[in-house]
């Protein structure tokens, strides 16, 4: 049976879907959904029935706060809620906004800013608080308005593992990457071996990890990217190795692992100062099919002069066709995809809003 | 009976929500409650936690007949209850 293929945009004025087939040519866009909510993360459940598709999104409102949308009707209908996805009032921590969001094994997990772990069990109706980590080293300072970066995240980054429903990563923004193997009662840092080029006051945080996924071919296999650096870990991130070199810049936001092959990985390298992109206007996607050893540019059908554009960290997403298609969003409003793993690119999308996440999702 | 005008934000969140409707409540708070009652999820729209109990979220401002009011500013019959979204963002 043919497929359908849905790629979910989220941006700062809503959420879009584009939808084409296999093949992967021909894209129709649908939205905006959410009612032109600042959206943060925008996914698909993958365990949700078939006919009935599950799509989440975390989005913002400036004037009507935080909440959760669904859909199950590939977006003609939406419902929203934030219920209990809140401090409670004798918390000194205020939630400002969702910027994570991660669903399967019949729940969906948001991370929230200020940094904090939400779950729900009844389809993003209700949620609860798991953790906002207390016992972790530098807590203290994670919530301190004077330590956080503009557009502070808090806890943009959720991985869950596949096998196992009771293990998942979290990424606290500014201070690194962490593995509970008990649903979230216990925590442990999972940031040994990254580099960080600034000072810090505890061994195993500090690190400032932007984007975290793992192979689809291999769990044990993680890669990363870091402010200073890719990284590449080999037992489901105790430890990590440094694959940066090869790359014109060891900054960049988004990356993505190739769902069949475990050494294949894709980064966004951006200029790290200041301007956060492409570098000298030259849009690129690195590719290295062999763990990190070795990288190469893809740039066949990116635009190749004056093109100076970002892709945040939730911005490029693959598909697991039996030839990946790959996805990306600009914080400047284009979308490109490649339906041969990056060999080729064409725009699908423009004159979007700022894209913030990109998700894809094959509908059998 | 309060007569309460919404922000044209908030109607397209809620079904059958109108942008005017009148309301029995003694407060702004049991206003919001009261539409929040009919339209479940309404207040998370409008209030947000905070020590002491929930607030009016940062960018919403309420008036009694003109005047610039809190949740427990009182309504007299007749009020006029105007919820609305401030200037914000671009």
């Amino acid at each position: 049976m043919a497929c359908r293929v849905l790629v979910l945009v989220g941006t700062r004025k809503g959420a879009f879907l584009l939808e084409s087939d296999e093949s992967r040519a021909q894209w129709e866009l649908r939205g905006p959904f959410c009612e032109g909510w600042n959206v943060y993360r925008a996914i698909h459940d993958v365990d949700s029935d078939p006919a009935r598709p599950a799509i989440y999104v975390a989005a913002h409102s400036e004037w009507h706060g935080p909440a959760i949308w669904r859909s199950h009707d590939l977006g003609a209908s939406w419902e929203h809620s934030s219920e209990g996805l809140a401090y409670d009032e004798s918390s000194e921590l205020r939630l400002s906004k969702v910027s994570g969001l991660a669903a399967g094994h019949g729940r969906l997990l948001a991370g929230a800013e200020a940094a904090g772990l939400f779950e729900s069990r009844d389809d993003g109706a209700t949620w609860s608080l798991i953790t906002t980590l207390d016992d972790q080293p530098g807590r203290a300072d994670w919530n301190v308005p004077g330590n956080q970066p503009p557009g502070h995240l808090g806890l943009p980054g959720l991985l869950l593992d596949p096998d196992d429903p009771d293990r998942f990563w979290i990424v606290v923004q500014g201070f690194g990457a962490f593995e509970t193997t008990d649903a979230g009662r216990t925590w442990t840092p999972r940031n040994r071996g990254l580099r960080a080029d600034w000072p810090r006051e505890h061994e195993e945080v500090g690190f400032c990890v932007h984007k975290l996924v793992m192979s689809p071919a291999d769990h044990e296999r993680l890669y990363q990217q870091n402010h200073v650096g890719v990284h590449r870990s080999d037992d489901a991130g105790r430890s990590w190795t440094e694959i940066t070199e090869g790359l014109p810049s060891e900054f960049g936001f988004a990356a993505a692992a190739h769902p069949h092959d475990r050494d294949g990985f894709y980064v966004i390298p951006l200029d790290g100062g200041h301007g956060r992109v492409m570098p000298e206007g030259r849009a690129a996607v690195w590719r290295t099919r062999d763990a990190g050893a070795s990288w190469e540019r893809l740039s066949r059908g990116l635009p190749q002069e004056d093109a100076y554009v970002g892709v945040l960290r939730e911005g490029m997403a693959i598909d697991d066709l039996a030839k990946p298609g790959l996805y990306f969003g600009t914080s400047t409003g284009q979308l490109f995809a490649s339906a041969d793993e990056g060999d080729s690119w064409q725009l699908i999308a423009d004159y979007l809003p700022g894209i913030a996440s990109v998700e894809v999702a094959v509908l059998d | 009976m309060a007569d309460v005008h919404l922000p044209a934000t908030l109607p397209p969140l809620f079904e059958g929500l109108p942008r005017r409707l009148d309301v029995e409540a003694a407060s702004v708070g049991e206003a919001l409650a009261a539409l929040d009652a009919r339209w479940p999820g309404l207040l998370d729209r409008v209030c947000e936690p905070a020590a002491g109990g929930p607030v009016l979220r940062p960018h919403i401002r309420v008036f009694v007949d003109g005047e610039r009011a809190e949740l427990g500013t009182p309504l007299a019959a007749g009020s006029r209850l105007d919820v609305i979204a401030a200037i914000s963002g671009g």
